[in-house]
């Protein structure tokens, strides 16, 4: 195989908010960084996010980071690393206002500052009343934050490699990370990516289930590429359910219409969120609300729309103006997937699979870190951020807002510590061991040249379904046991299977028959941590152990493949933030 | 990064002239059209006589080289932008161009001569 | 009686190792009677029948912009199309005016170009501000309806002049950027942004046809957009 060689100071691999604000800040430093997409980077995923992104800006009435801060922790369900939230809340009103001077058209308020609203589980004084902290452009942040990001990269001529697909990461013989393999899907050809530094920021992977608020490129191909190279992924049992997806369709309604008022109704018409969260009610965290409508609908008090069992999301009564300024997407949504005008009608909606809460455990400076012997151990050259890492600052639940923040603290964050490691001479070009290599180009291969296997599409399709029955808002032991059967015989089948196409040219079969690879890893990697995890907590739910353990269980899991079922690890809660005492664990009520 | 487009234009400077002359020809042949249709119908017969009156008079002659201006200085521009629209090869293009160019002065120079003369 | 119907498509291949010409091909997808669905997961039901099918898509929800395609003759967003609404048999092609890689995917290169060219940036003198710049909500509220563009490429597709003159005429997709960046308050280079605007070609090829208005799926306006430039150069000019 003909193998062509590019080398560039880093490597980032994936160009949603998290990448593209991570080679921003090397482009903009003088180095040389390549920004490697399978898309074109305005198609990513966070150009879906809605409703805004939260920071202790004040705006609206008084507020503080460490307000922020205590939300997060406790919408953690303890189990977020508080000195990693820390750095997110104490840095995000700089990441913030940056954006807003990069551009970014944030609706105003009239004294010409940037519109906050109310989203869920936020509070003003560690649990008081309801705060508004969510900085927003209309209901179209993601979009105004990622078209931002691109403008800015073009503007710092960074390195686009657009429509490449990252094939595996590679490693030295001493186990550290020197760069990527990587395919260009219009031509087929095949490249490694020699760098001192490679980012992984390739996103969610929403597609191991049915029902998905996702892209259809959230296949979790940076958590694939960590697992094959044999590194650990945590808490990846931790998967959101959005309590507002469109019934049917899965199209995501911002929580920030309920934060602009809106509520959630059953087919009586009643206001049930009073009944599970009398305090903050529709804008209590998203676990509790989806569980609650999960409730309403098991229990018969449902509608029915496009075949599927909903409850309605109610906000003609916000009226048209407010709808129109506030919400002008949601609207169009409503009507193209719903068939509903919200201005008039209710929009049916269900729990629908959201966000990965797990991935990649990294520190609060982005770098990958391994487990030997109990003890974390940075992976040299390997970094993760967004999505697809675990930093932790969002545990086992993750506040509606604080993912744009996530993106853009530690995407800044990842790129000033790249930028000075790279500067003091830390991180070296090292050759590429042979075996790495080989590895990698083996998986390539063999999808390449296998004919007559089984078809993986066949294969994706039960996957989702027996994550999306067993392993969904609630969960029992002896569901899961089963979904874990199934998925381990579909890994085998897997093995065996291939794909139709093979030509060389924009073979998008080919690309989803790599990705079909990373949705079976992060299934596995779901499943078991999922069984081990005997407890209920955030967004884990489990019928059989409805309590949550704090004796046992404030600690991440930890999932590393081994061909087998897999092995399932442990890694302590950081309980240690700088500047201000650590939030104890108490009963989460909202 | 910004990448000027230096080509050549039709008439003017720039774009916006180009723009201007096309919109300011055009009020000047409606102006045209509009007052010979008054004159037609403000007249019940018109004879040679007040034929030649009217163009024999100065601001006669100055309102018909307008005209003349006008409709050339409008078809030139039309001209312009439907050949750099449609004939892709720059030899053919300019070959065209300058036909036109030479018909046109012909064109003035006629009508020069028959409005003034 | 059955409870099926049969959704009849016509769907330009292409695959260049393989076909010396492109070619139209029938495909047919069965679906239970009373169903709907949108174009897009029609597409993938026949991605699932014929694998070598080839396009883009990514949010299936309108907003990532790359499933623009000329459907029935008009261009629009697969994701956003009702099967229901459209006559049979459906004629999917690849957007005009593009060199066409494989089947339904087009290069795009030349439309990011123009893209490019506008400067499609925030432009400020101002370096020491450490928070935000502040803009009135009405200041704002003049970027509405242009910053939504999720540069699909279906409005610049369906321009003629931007099909005759693609590497000289910005097109409305650029032109509505570049006024998201004129309209914008914050922005300290309107006069540059207008200088460069001011050849024959990269603004002043828009004849005001309003194709690009008829087919942007977001119910954007580029031709306002360009005529509200106009205005500026005009005033600049005169």
């Amino acid at each position: 195989m003909n193998i062509s060689h590019y080398e560039f100071d880093a490597i980032v691999i994936g160009a949603g908010g998290a990448g593209m604000r991570t080679s921003l800040q090397l482009a903009n430093a003088g180095l040389n960084v390549a920004l490697v997409s399978k898309v074109f980077p305005t198609r990513s995923h966070t150009v879906c996010a809605q409703g805004g992104i939260t920071v202790a800006l004040g705006n609206m009435h008084e507020d503080d980071w460490r307000w922020h801060m205590y939300d997060t922790v406790k919408g953690s369900d303890y189990i977020g690393d508080q000195d990693c939230i820390e750095y997110l809340c104490q840095n995000a009103p700089d990441a913030v206002y940056e954006l807003e001077r990069m551009g970014l058209p944030f609706s105003r308020i009239d004294n010409g500052k940037i519109y906050q609203r109310p989203f869920g589980g936020q509070s003003r004084n560690f649990g008081g009343e309801q705060a508004a902290r969510t900085a927003a452009a209309a209901d179209r942040t993601g979009h105004a934050l990622l078209h931002t990001l691109y403008q800015q990269n073009v503007k710092a001529k960074a390195n686009f490699f657009t429509e490449w697909y990252a094939l595996d990461l590679v490693k030295a013989a001493d186990g550290s990370v020197v760069g990527a393999l990587v395919m260009c899907i219009e031509t087929g050809e095949i490249a490694y990516m020699h760098s001192r530094a490679t980012i992984l920021a390739t996103g969610g992977a929403g597609r191991i289930y049915q029902s998905t608020t996702n892209a259809f490129i959230n296949t979790g191909d940076g958590i694939g590429m960590a697992m094959r190279a044999g590194f650990p992924v945590q808490d990846m049992e931790m998967w959101q359910f959005h309590p507002t997806g469109v019934a049917g369709a899965g199209v995501l309604i911002t929580e920030g219409v309920r934060g602009e008022g809106g509520y959630l109704i059953n087919k009586d018409g009643e206001r049930f969120m009073e009944r599970y969260a009398p305090h903050a009610k529709d804008l209590a965290s998203r676990d509790v609300v989806a569980r609650a409508m999960a409730v309403e609908i098991r229990e018969g008090r449902h509608g029915m729309a496009n075949g599927v069992p909903c409850v309605y999301l109610k906000l003609d009564h916000l009226g048209e103006e407010v709808i129109s300024q506030r919400l002008p997407g949601i609207r169009e949504i409503a009507k193209t997937f719903a068939h509903v005008d919200p201005v008039n009608a209710p929009v049916p909606v269900v729990p629908t699979c959201h966000y990965m809460m797990g991935g990649i455990p990294t520190n609060k400076h982005g770098q990958a870190l391994n487990r030997v012997n109990g003890q974390d151990k940075i992976i040299p050259g390997l970094y993760a951020v967004g999505e697809c890492a675990c930093v932790s600052v969002h545990g086992a639940n993750r506040l509606g807002g604080n993912s744009l923040t996530d993106l853009i603290v530690f995407g800044r964050g990842v790129g000033i510590h790249v930028e000075n490691e790279l500067k003091q001479n830390h991180l070296h070009f090292q050759a590429a061991d042979d075996a790495s290599m080989a590895q990698g180009l083996q998986r390539l291969n063999r999808w390449n040249t296998h004919k007559d296997g089984e078809d993986f599409m066949q294969i994706r399709d039960e996957l989702r379904a027996v994550m999306q029955n067993d392993f969904g808002v609630f969960r029992t032991g002896q569901y899961m046991a089963e979904g874990l059967k199934k998925l381990e015989v579909l890994h085998e089948r897997l093995k065996h299977a291939s794909m139709k196409d093979f030509s060389q040219v924009f073979n998008t079969t080919r690309v989803e028959a790599l990705e079909m690879d990373n949705l079976m890893a992060v299934a596995r990697a779901t499943a078991l941590s999922a069984v081990t995890r005997t407890e209920s907590r955030g967004a884990h739910s489990r019928e059989d152990y409805p309590k949550r353990d704090d004796a046992n269980w404030i600690k991440h899991t930890l999932y590393v493949d081994d061909d087998k079922i897999g092995q399932i690890d442990y890694r302590e809660v950081n309980m240690q933030p700088l500047t201000v005492p650590a939030f104890q664990p108490k009963e989460r009520v909202y | 990064m910004v990448k000027r487009v230096l080509s050549s234009t039709a008439l003017g400077r720039t774009g916006v002239s180009d723009w201007l002359v096309q919109r300011v020809s055009a009020l000047i042949m409606l102006a045209y059209v509009v007052f010979m249709l008054g004159f037609y119908l403000g007249h019940s017969s018109i004879d040679f006589g007040t034929w030649h009156g009217l163009f024999a008079s100065t601001w006669m002659r100055v309102f018909n080289v307008l005209l003349l201006l006008s409709v050339l200085g409008h078809a030139w521009i039309g001209i312009w932008t439907v050949l750099t629209d449609y004939v892709k090869c720059a030899y053919l293009r300019g070959t065209l161009q300058i036909l036109i160019i030479l018909g046109f002065l012909a064109c003035l120079v006629w009508g020069i001569q028959i409005f003034w003369v | 009686m059955t409870n099926t119907h049969t959704i009849k498509f016509s769907v330009y291949r292409y695959d260049p190792e393989k076909d010396q010409e492109p070619y139209m091909q029938a495909m047919s997808l069965e679906l239970p009677k009373g169903s709907d669905m949108m174009l897009l997961d029609a597409l993938e039901y026949l991605k699932a029948q014929d694998q070598s099918l080839t396009f883009r898509r990514s949010c299936r929800e309108g907003v990532c912009g790359s499933d623009g395609l000329n459907i029935n003759g008009k261009n629009g967003l697969a994701c956003m199309t009702h099967v229901s609404e459209l006559k049979q048999p459906i004629v999917v092609r690849p957007l005009p005016g593009f060199p066409v890689i494989r089947d339904l995917v087009v290069d795009m290169t030349q439309f990011y170009r123009q893209y490019e060219a506008i400067q499609p940036y925030l432009i400020n003198d101002n370096k020491t501000e450490t928070k935000e710049f502040l803009q009135s909500p009405k200041d704002r509220e003049e970027l509405d309806g242009v910053y939504e563009c999720i540069l699909c490429a279906c409005c610049s597709s369906s321009c003629p002049s931007f099909w005759w003159n693609p590497e000289k005429f910005i097109g409305p997709a650029g032109l509505l950027w570049a006024y998201r960046f004129i309209a914008d308050t914050r922005d300290t280079a309107t006069e540059q942004r207008l200088a460069n605007l001011e050849d024959p070609y990269s603004l002043f090829r828009c004849r005001g046809i309003m194709n690009c208005v008829q087919v942007c799926p977001k119910g954007l306006n580029p031709t306002r957009a360009i005529g509200k430039i106009r205005s500026k150069l005009l005033q600049r000019a005169v």
